[in-house]
């Protein structure tokens, strides 16, 4: 399977995911039973949750390929780096976005500095800072090389960042109400968008890794040109 | 080994001697921002010794990404990186040679600033110096421990200086909340016993990303 060019596999994820998202939405809106507290506001939990973790994955993708660059040299691996760290970046800004509009009516304010809402946040800069200096480095070869040096460095920072910051906040009192666990009707909905939302990371993963790849071979073909 | 790191060390140390760049700009720039800081906090100036923690690292932060700067940015003049690379040596030595320079550089200021905030904010220290001595020299290892690595990023981009606090500032976060926690202690709850987490984090952090830089350096250097 030629992964560098648009596949049948391709044809088929994206054929899976339309009705895949349709069950996901049939799940999340009308098969979970309604939140006794919360109301239907709780449904957007079946949306934030996936994403992040889903943004999650693609930044661990963004540092394996990005260790695969410096090991190997290989211009494929530079490519996945980027890809995965895009959609990193978009599904944790679906996660910023949802996790507010949840917050306000329900702990009264937009934001707080919870541990959290905290590392998300930085968690998200980094990656934009990742995609920043690729935007600012014209060599293509150099600017693999400086992206895949700051993803390896973002990605070992993520956990020390989780870390410090939980344990400093976490000496003031915040609005954060972490209840207990799942009820379990309502776990069905939360796997399917889960797998879902892992399947549209692949899927976009995938797609911007091949467009990725024909800007290469175009930059090859200008060159002998040139 | 040794000996190569020192002798880095010890060029950088020279160059600055003489010419005084960066000091003198690291120096001005972190007074400055005490002053915009205590006419920012005015409404609070009676408590203000709760805020001094977080002042004080966000003037060294600032003052040392200006001496990060500089770092890499002079070696680019007149093709001296060109040199250093082709010293025969590990790349990972002239990581540790610069790092320390710019930790010594980043100290001195570090204290120069803090004597200005002491007659700024009204403070009085004398027990804590030991301990706040140990929460600057850790918190300085660790900034420039991925400052140097970042700095040498840096050049490498069209923006140079202007991308360095960008790609800075959220890898470093940890250390410096870490750095304002424990300067907080010492400064305002005084319960010496809470200080060996952050210090301890601290101590994590500069050893994890030194190790990290120093492997990573060559990469970042590659011509």
């Amino acid at each position: 399977m030629d992964v560098k060019r648009s596949s049948w596999f391709d044809t088929f994820l994206g054929g899976l995911l339309l009705p895949a998202m349709i069950l996901a939405l049939y799940m999340a809106f009308l098969q979970a039973p309604r939140e006794r507290t919360m109301g239907d506001l709780q449904r957007i939990f079946y949306f934030h949750v996936p994403a992040a973790i889903a943004g999650l994955t693609a930044f661990a993708v963004n540092c394996f390929a990005s260790i695969a660059f410096l090991v190997r040299k290989e211009r494929k691996w530079d490519g996945l780096a980027v890809a995965a760290a895009e959609c990193g970046v978009v599904f944790l800004a679906i996660v910023l976005v949802t996790g507010p509009i949840w917050a306000k009516p329900v702990w009264m304010v937009w934001w707080t500095w919870s541990p959290r809402l905290t590392s998300s946040l930085i968690l998200c800069l980094l990656y934009v800072a990742y995609l920043l200096i690729r935007n600012y480095v014209p060599d293509p070869e150099r600017r693999a090389m400086m992206s895949a040096v700051f993803g390896i460095v973002a990605f070992v920072d993520a956990p020390i960042v989780w870390f410090s910051i939980r344990w400093w906040r976490d000496i003031h009192p915040s609005p954060m109400l972490e209840t207990g666990g799942l009820a379990p009707v309502m776990r069905p909905a939360l796997y399917t968008c889960m797998l879902v939302f892992q399947l549209l990371m692949i899927y976009l993963v995938r797609r911007r890794f091949q467009i990725e790849c024909a800007r290469h071979d175009i930059e090859m073909i200008e060159r002998s040109i040139g | 080994m040794l000996t190569k790191i020192w002798a880095i060390f010890r060029k950088d140390l020279l160059i600055e001697l003489r010419t005084k760049d960066s000091l003198n700009a690291m120096l001005f720039f972190g007074i400055v921002v005490l002053v915009i800081f205590s006419f920012a906090l005015e409404a609070v100036r009676d408590s203000i010794r709760m805020a001094v923690p977080g002042i004080l690292w966000v003037a060294f932060a600032f003052s040392g990404t200006l001496g990060l700067n500089r770092m890499f940015a002079a070696e680019k003049e007149n093709s001296c990186l060109q040199g250093l690379l082709m010293l025969p040596m590990d790349r990972g030595i002239l990581y540790l040679g610069k790092m320390l320079a710019a930790s010594v550089f980043m100290l001195f200021s570090e204290v120069i600033i803090f004597v200005f905030s002491l007659v700024f904010f009204n403070l009085t220290v004398w027990r804590e110096i030991p301990y706040l001595a140990l929460v600057f020299l850790l918190g300085t290892l660790g900034f420039t421990a991925v400052g140097t690595l970042l700095s040498a990023v840096a050049v490498n981009t069209r923006l140079r200086e202007v991308l360095l606090p960008l790609i800075l500032f959220p890898v470093i976060l940890p250390i410096l909340v870490m750095a304002v926690e424990a300067t907080n202690i010492i400064l305002n709850t005084m319960d010496y016993r809470a200080l060996k987490l952050p210090l301890t984090i601290m101590a994590v952090f500069t050893v994890i990303f030194a190790t990290l830089s120093y492997l990573l350096f060559e990469y970042v250097l590659e011509d």
